[in-house]
Parts: C-alpha cells; structure tokens; sequence
C-alpha cells in the first residue's frame, strides 16, 4: 500500500515538474525581450509606430506588463527603506509620514505632466526616458499607499515578540526578517493588491501624453487604445478591452493569488482560520521537485548570508543616560533644518506660480476646485445609494458574495479609461451635456470599492445578531436602520475613503475625453488641469496641481479621518 | 565584608526604584527601593497583585527597560542592557507564528551565531528534553496553549540560561495543563537535567508559588516594594493537601490582606486619593451571593473560597478590597465576613440593591461623592469628566486615573446617582433617580 501510493506521488510530482519547468522559462523568456524593446533608440518628437492590428496587442500588452511590474518593484524597494526607516526612527517619522501623506494626495497624473520632460533629458537617444516617466506615474500610484501600510504594521509589532526577539539577542537585520518583515507581510500583500489594481488605470493613461510640444506614445494597451480613439475605431478598442481583461487575470492567477494563499501563514494568529486562500500556482511551488529544489537553494543562500553578516557585539547596546544639552541641541537643529526647508519650499513654490499666474487666476482656480469637489462628493453620494443596498443583500447570502466578491475585485482592477471612449461616442452620438454626463466616467472605477467593501462588511455581521433582531421582530426598514447601516457603516467607510481617492485621480483624465477630433470638456480642476497639460504651460500646472493636493488633504482631514474614527469607535462589531 | 557578600548570590538587586514621567513633569512611582536576591540553585518566587510592578521588575532584570535608581548585579556584574544567559518564558508564550516548533526553538541560538550543524542537534536535543517530539515541523498555531508554553521553554532553555525568569509562564493555561508542565519543570531542575542555576517566578498565584519555590517574596503596592519573605521548606513532590503547605498558604493570604485593608484604610484622610479597585458590580453580586450561601454563611476562608470560585489573587482581591471599601465585608485574618449592610443587600430585590449601593457609595467612596456633588451645584448639571481626571492626575498616574475614574462611574451609573455619556465624555443627571444625600 505505501509503496503504491509513493510511486503514485513520483509520477504527479513529474507531472507538476513539467507544467512549472515551462511556465517559468516562459515568463522568464518574455520578461528578458521585452525589457529589451524598453532600452531603442529614440529622438524626441519621434512618432513610434502604432498598428491598430490586434495580432500586435499581445506584444503591447506585454510591454505595459511589464511597466507594471517594473514599477511594482520600484514600489517594494521604496516601500521596505521608506517605511523602516519611518518607523524606527522617531525623528525621521516626524517628517516622512507627514510628506507621504502630502504625497498620497497630489494627483497622480500631476506627477507625470511635471517630471516627463526631466526623464526624457535624463536618457538622452533612447526611448528608456519616457519609459521611466511612465514607470515614475505607476509608481506613484502604489508606493504611497504600500509604504503606509508597512509602516503601520511596523507600529504595531507585538511587544512581547520584541521583547523576545531582544532577549535572544536578534541583530536589527535578523529582527527585520524574523519579526517585522513578515508580521507586516498580510497587510502589505493585500496593499499592494489593491495598489497595483488602482494601477492598470495609470498604466492606461501614462502611455500616450501630451506635454506641450513633447507628445509621446509607448507602445502598450494604452496608447493602443489612444490611437483607435484618434481614428474612431470601435473594434480595436473592443480588441484592446479584451486583453486587458486577459493580463488581469494573468497578474491575478500568477501573482497575487499565490503570494495572497502563502501570506496566511504570517498572519497574527494563534487560531487556524477556516476559509484559506487556495492557489494552483503556491501549490506547484510546493509540489514541483526542481522549483522545491530553487526555493530551498534561495532560502539557504539566505541563512548563509544573514549567519555570515557581521553582528554588532552585544554590549554594545546599552541603555545610556541622555545628555541634556546635547539633546536639546539636535532638537533645535532639527527643527531649524525642516522649517526653513519647508519655508523655502514654498517660497519657490510662490514665485514659480506667481510668475505666469496673477491672483484673479488663483481665485479662480479654487472655484475650479470647489465644482470638482461637489462633483466628486455627489457621485460618492449616488453611488452609495446604488452599491449599498445590493452590497448588502449580497453580503447577507453568503452562495452569491462568493460569486461577486471577486467580480468586484476585478471590476475594481479594470482601468476604466479603456471604457471612456465607448461613453464619449454615446455622448456625442446623442448630443449629451459633458458638464453632466463626463461626470460618471469619474466614478466609473472606483464605485467597485464601495461595493466589495460593503460586500464583506454585510457577510461580517455576525449571525447571532441578525438572529436576534428577527427573534424580536425587527424588520424592513427598521431592520436596515437598526442593524445593517451600521453594521457595515466601517466597510463602507474604508470602500468610501479608497473611491474619493481615485475618484480625484480621474478627474484629470476623465473632464476632458475626445473621440476623433470632437473634444468634450466639463468644467472643474481636472479638465484645468489636464489642458494646461497639453499646452505644457508649468506655472499653470503646478497651480491646478497645488490646488487639487489642498482640496485632498483638506477633505481627508477635515472629513474622512473624522468618519473613519467615529465609524472605528462607534460602529465595531467586535 | 564585599567579598562575604559575592559568594553564591547570582543576582540581586539592590534599592531599585522606578518612575515613569506624568504630564507636567511629575513622577509616578511604581517601584520604590527593591531588594532582592537570587542564590545558586534556588527557585525564588516573586509574588504580587496586578499593578505591584512585577511585570516592570522583570523587564529591568533582563534590561528590556533600565531602573532610575539601584543596581542590577548579575553573576557579580552590573546589568545594562540585555545580556547573555538570561532566558524569559513569557505569559502569552510570544512564539513567532510563521516560524516552526524547530525554528522558534532555533531562533536564540541562530541570533548567537552557533554553527548550523550544532545549533540542530542542540535545538532537537531542548524539544527532546521537554516533550515535544514529533511536533518539530508544526506551526505554533496548530498546537494547544500547553504544548505552545512547552516550545516557550524549550527556546528558552536551548540558549543554557543560567537563570530562567518566568513571566506568569502558566496563568495562560489550564488548571490541568499548568500542573503538568510545573511538574515537568520541577523534575528537570531536581534531576539537574538543564544547566539553569537559579530560576525566578513571577506570579499571582499563591498556591503556585508554594508549590515550586524555595522562598517567596512578597510585592506590595503602589509603590511596588518587598513587603514580605518567606521560605518554603517543604520537601519536593509537594502535596498541595498536606498541613504544612495549607499553613503556608494561609499565611500568605494573611499578609496579602493585611495589606489590602491598609490601601483601603488610606482613604478616609483624602477622599479622592482612594485608588478604587477594578471590581465589576455583578462580580461583586456574586462574590456577596456566593459568601452569604452554604457552606459559608457569611464568612469564609480566603484560600478556600479562592479555590471554591476558580479565583486567582489577581480576580479575588480587587473583590475583598472593594466589598470593604463599601462595607459590605470585612477581611481579617485570611477570613472575610459579610457585614449586615452586606447580608441586606443580597435579600434584597433589583431595586433596593441599587438604593443599598447608592447609599454606601455616597458614604464610603469619596470620588462618587464629590462627583455627585458637582453635579448638583453646577447649571445644568453637567460636568465634563475631563474635570475629574485632572483632580485624579494629583494623585495618579494618567492610565490609572482613567482607570479609576471608570470604576467610579461604573459603581455611580449602577447606582443610578448619575448619568454618562461616553461619546460626549459627559457626566450628568439627566434622568437617574434622585437621591437624599445622607450625611
């Protein structure tokens, strides 16, 4: 009987060895040329050829593929010096996470129309300079997000596991790995998964721009789908929606479910959860022999490295008595250094605008603002009143949020600029106002958010609860404002704070859409913003970009953090 | 004289005291001028209530955290940080959760830097001796509490502490599984089969404490400082049933208590410097129900009534202290008897419980008192509890202010002497019975 079963074992374990042996020289294959293609040769003011053939979309999808993932990376590198370094120093932390939070908040395109021009001069002859700029945009679409998340897990290490890790006298490296690196792993996966779907859309976006007079097209889904709008071709951009719907699920299969099913092993737990994550890719890790063999390889290259590493003797590290004065002294220091840095900041900031720009135009522009923001806070506002009551009769039934749960996931990654131009032909077929109807187009990605997040809220209320409230009769209308408004007002919240986000980010792209040569803009920030692009004109820039970073940190401040707080102490069901 | 004081002490401590900085520059004292020492080959327990500062003398042993004043001396040196050979079992086992029973016992002799080869035959050699065969390969959290507590010796045990500090190491488990791993403890240390020479036990538990040490120091509150030791002489296998141990046992109880009346007696002087105890309102019901019943009517032995309630000393003694802060009962002598006030209460129905507890409230517990009476002087009666804190803050630290003041209102809104809205942080008398204040 034992002889059988293991020789059974040998043969599956072939069989896996095979299907792992070439899905990895595949992706390894396609990587290595397309990173290639990244690095011709190019003089600005070039026009690279795009085909609107769909026999080359494979091709261009590999390439904005590949921008993600380059960019994905970036993101982890940063995410891992940034956070630590926020983290474990008090005083840094005192400057970085005010700064990441500034950043969160400057639109993501704003960063693209700013520095394309500097990447372009960086890699002169080579088309690696536009390249980084539409690396850089991705980029700054995840790395904000995913070095926050670290950096509150890092906050949050359980003390007694420091306490452990210290009396065994753990090195600051080995205490990163052992301790800090994976307890913030969960969190940080689930980050960057949400990151990378708010990152399609930009990929979409950063491939075809215009900055004044350096107008530059990547080859890529993006700019694949620029081209069939410039010559309003309705079949490649089905074409084009298509394969993006492919790499999506490609990422999700190949990447994200995988690292999401292996991560439950770092969660913060002493009780096994019921419902884990599966993925036939973790298992083909496990079960293929020569992949074992690569993984176990890479893990021992590890250990040699970290017992090799020099360690700090321990009596090093004592607790000294503080010097007063020198103390005091690097206090002052400090403080001098940051506030004149921040003082001549916007000193520069001032007089950069002030050049192109005068006061009325300023005013102006926060008017701008103020229509952009009614617009945003409207859309959320409709939204809820669809989302919320289907999330939550989909929440309660537990067969169908199963079956919707990841739909919405995936509608939430789907860059919904690749939809715009469907809308626009609709819009100028039937005569509709943009001032209206462009105003959709904003939410059009970022609604998803709601839903999944109301989803998982309405499945969270705990049963006993729901039984109570039928036990003592309370139903209809009662029965939503009693139990399951605020069962999943927290949810809703968290769905509600990541929409308002990317609700902003859109408005760059989605007040100003065109197909052929009709062009519709609605009023606000983002068409602002988004036309003064195209002119290339920076003080004006700059300006719509300061004034969109206000409005968010304002309402992030004033608004969401004051609803997330509540909605943490009121509304827990726990 | 200093030689004829270096012979087999491995550590001790001498005037350690320890404060933590209060807003405005103050200092709230949690330790004050400990002594102590650990000899070659003994087992000392130290024992004290929640918020004695057991916890916080631990950690300035290990130097986790360093001392205002006194010295650490350790195997004749002065401790200044985290040294070597000292191994801490912790309360909540503080196991890492993605590394396995093998690399959890692993990790402090990886973080010396012992060769790969013997750092294995090392580790299964420590789960060998504790027990844990078989279980190399499991993660921590498809174990049960007491083979988790099992990998938290064996981690610490590998590292050949010479002294071994356990942090409550057995008041997460189980009655039965806490036996048994005590038990295993003590045949290793009897067998001389670890290398450890001295061990110190941080507990609550009296009976505990008898059970595995040579002698027993007793932690006092506020601040904390050594207010008793007692040697334990009793052969090993001990027998919790035997005379002798019961003698202990009571002795100890004594001693604790007596010093639970002279916090409780402090109050009269300042009214708001009562630190009132964390002790529930249906805990104290059932703790007066239960003492009013057979087989006690009315008075009952404390390590039996402990014993009969499944109660450490951390749950019971907040009880005792607050039933005689009330008086609803009055502890003496290792025994507690219910007062007439008390025994009135358990007859009574809900309503006239809550009268009973008003009144005494307003007599005995000076915070309650003048909260009430604040309210009734100002417009409106309503006061922030920010105002209450603050006059707290003379006396406490600002966590235990907080803490008090949540009793206070705890006992006041049961009483119905006043209103609380914990949104607004607002205290009121919107709609609680008025009471006749009886002075």
């Amino acid at each position: 009987m034992k002889i059988l079963t293991d020789q059974h074992l040998k043969i599956r374990i072939n069989l896996w060895d095979v299907v792992a042996f070439l899905l990895v020289m595949g992706i390894v294959t396609l990587l290595a040329w397309g990173s290639r293609q990244m690095a011709a040769p190019y003089t600005p003011g070039e026009q690279i050829p795009l085909s609107l053939d769909p026999v080359h979309l494979p091709v261009y999808a590999l390439r904005s593929v590949l921008r993600m993932a380059i960019a994905l990376v970036c993101s982890l590198l940063f995410t891992f010096s940034y956070a630590t370094l926020a983290a474990k120093s008090r005083r840094a932390e005192a400057v970085l996470i005010p700064v990441l939070d500034i950043l969160q908040s400057v639109p993501i395109l704003g960063f693209l129309s700013v520095t394309v021009t500097g990447f372009i001069a960086m890699f002169p002859g080579s088309l690696l300079g536009v390249e980084a700029a539409s690396i850089f945009a991705i980029f700054t679409s995840q790395a904000w997000n995913m070095a926050f998340s670290f950096y509150q897990s890092l906050r949050v290490v359980p003390k007694e596991l420091q306490e452990a890790s210290i009396l065994f006298g753990l090195s600051p490296w080995q205490r990163f790995w052992k301790l800090e690196a994976p307890f913030a792993t969960p969190s940080l996966i689930w980050n960057t998964m949400m990151s990378v779907s708010g990152g399609w859309f930009f990929v979409v976006a950063s491939e075809a721009i215009t900055v004044g007079k350096t107008a530059v097209t990547l080859p890529g889904i993006g700019s694949y789908v620029a081209q069939a709008i410039q010559e309003k071709n309705l079949l490649a951009i089905a074409w084009a929606l298509c394969t993006m719907l492919v790499v999506i699920m490609i990422y999700d299969q190949l990447l994200f479910r995988p690292l999401v099913a292996w991560a439950e092993k770092f969660k913060f737990e002493l009780t096994e959860s019921q419902d884990s994550a599966e993925s036939w890719v973790l298992l083909l890790f496990k079960r293929a022999r020569f992949l074992r063999a690569v993984t176990a390889g890479i893990g021992h290259l590890w250990g040699f490295i970290s017992d090799h590493l020099p360690r700090l003797p321990r009596a090093k590290k004592q607790h000294r008595p503080p010097s007063r004065t020198l103390e005091i002294l690097s206090v002052v220091l400090w403080h001098v250094c940051l506030w004149g840095g921040m003082a001549a900041g916007v000193w520069l900031l001032v007089r950069f605008v002030g050049r192109g720009v005068d006061h009325s135009e300023i005013i102006r522009v926060f008017g701008l603002g103020l229509i952009s923001l009614a617009r945003v806070m409207i859309l959320l506002v409709l939204a809820c009143f669809i989302w919320v009551p289907l999330g939550v009769i989909i929440g309660l039934n537990p067969r169908w949020s199963a079956k919707v749960q990841p739909l919405a996931q995936f509608l939430a990654a789907f860059p919904a600029n690749l939809l715009f131009p469907v809308a626009v032909f609709l819009m100028v077929r039937y005569r509709l106002s943009p001032e209206v109807w462009t105003a959709p187009l904003l939410i059009l990605g970022t609604q998803w958010y709601i839903l999944f997040n109301v989803i998982s809220g309405a499945a969270a209320i705990p049963t006993d609860l729901r039984e109570a409230a039928r036990n003592l009769g309370v139903n209809g209308w009662r029965l939503w404002q009693k139990l399951l408004l605020p069962g999943i007002f927290p949810a809703l919240v968290t769905g509600l704070i990541t929409a308002s986000g990317g609700t902003w980010n859109a408005s760059i792209v989605a007040e100003v859409v065109s197909w052929g040569d009709t062009k519709l803009t609605a009023t606000g920030l983002g068409s602002y913003i988004a036309q003064w692009t195209e002119k290339g004109d920076y003080p004006h820039i700059v300006l719509g970009i300061a004034v969109m970073s206000l409005y968010v940190v304002a309402l992030n401040r004033f608004f969401w953090r004051r609803l997330y707080t509540m909605s943490q102490t009121r509304f827990r069901l726990d | 004289m200093e030689a004829f004081r270096t012979d087999n002490a491995l550590l001790r401590l001498t005037n350690i005291k320890k404060s933590y900085k209060k807003s405005e520059g103050e200092e709230h004292l949690v330790l004050d001028d400990v002594n102590l020492e650990i000899n070659e080959g003994e087992i000392v327990a130290l024992l004290g209530r929640s918020g004695s500062g057991k916890s916080t003398l631990l950690r300035i042993i290990s130097g986790l955290t360093r001392q205002v004043a006194g010295e650490v001396i350790y195997c004749g040196k002065p401790v200044k940080g985290p040294v070597d050979g000292l191994a801490m079992v912790f309360q909540t086992f503080a196991l890492f959760p993605w590394l396995t029973v093998l690399e959890n016992v692993e990790l402090g002799l990886e973080a010396k830097g012992v060769p790969q080869e013997e750092r294995r035959r090392r580790t299964l050699a420590a789960i060998d001796l504790i027990g844990l065969d078989g279980f190399e390969s499991a993660y921590p959290k498809e174990l049960s509490g007491g083979m988790r507590q099992r990998v938290g010796f064996a981690r610490a045990l590998v590292v050949e502490p010479t002294l071994l500090l356990l942090d409550e190491a057995f008041s997460a488990l189980d009655v039965l599984t806490a036996e048994t791993l005590r038990t295993d403890l003590i045949e290793l240390w009897h067998e001389r089969r670890i290398p450890t020479r001295g061990i110190l036990l941080v507990s609550h538990n009296i009976e505990e404490a008898v059970l595995l040490s040579d002698r027993i120091a007793i932690l006092g509150s506020t601040p904390g400082r050594v207010v008793a030791e007692i040697d334990v002489s009793l052969p090993h296998p001990r027998d919790r049933e035997d005379p002798a141990f019961r003698q202990i046992v009571d002795d100890i109880y004594d001693l604790m208590t007596q010093r639970t009346r002279a916090v409780a007696g402090k109050a009269e002087a300042v009214p708001l410097s009562q630190r009132l105890p964390e002790a529930h309102i249906n805990r104290l019901a059932g703790l007066m129900e239960a003492l009013a019943r057979e087989p006690y009517n009315g008075r009952a032995d404390l390590p039996e009534l402990a014993d009969q309630m499944g109660f450490g000393v951390d749950h019971l003694f907040p009880l005792l202290e607050a039933l005689d802060i009330l008086a609803f009962a009055r502890v003496e002598g290792g025994d507690v008897e219910l007062t007439p006030s008390g025994k009135s209460f358990v007859d009574s129905d809900i309503l006239q419980r809550k009268e009973i507890f008003a009144i005494h409230l307003i007599r005995h517990v000076g915070l309650v008192a003048h909260i009430r009476r604040v309210l009734d002087d100002r417009p409106g009666n309503r006061a922030p509890e920010e105002r209450f804190l603050r006059e707290l803050e003379d006396f406490f630290s600002e966590e235990e202010a907080e803490r008090v003041l949540r009793v206070a209102i705890e006992w006041g809104r049961y009483a119905e002497l006043f209103a609380y809205d914990e949104g607004a942080g607002m205290l009121s008398l919107e709609n609680p019975v008025g009471i006749e204040e009886k002075e």
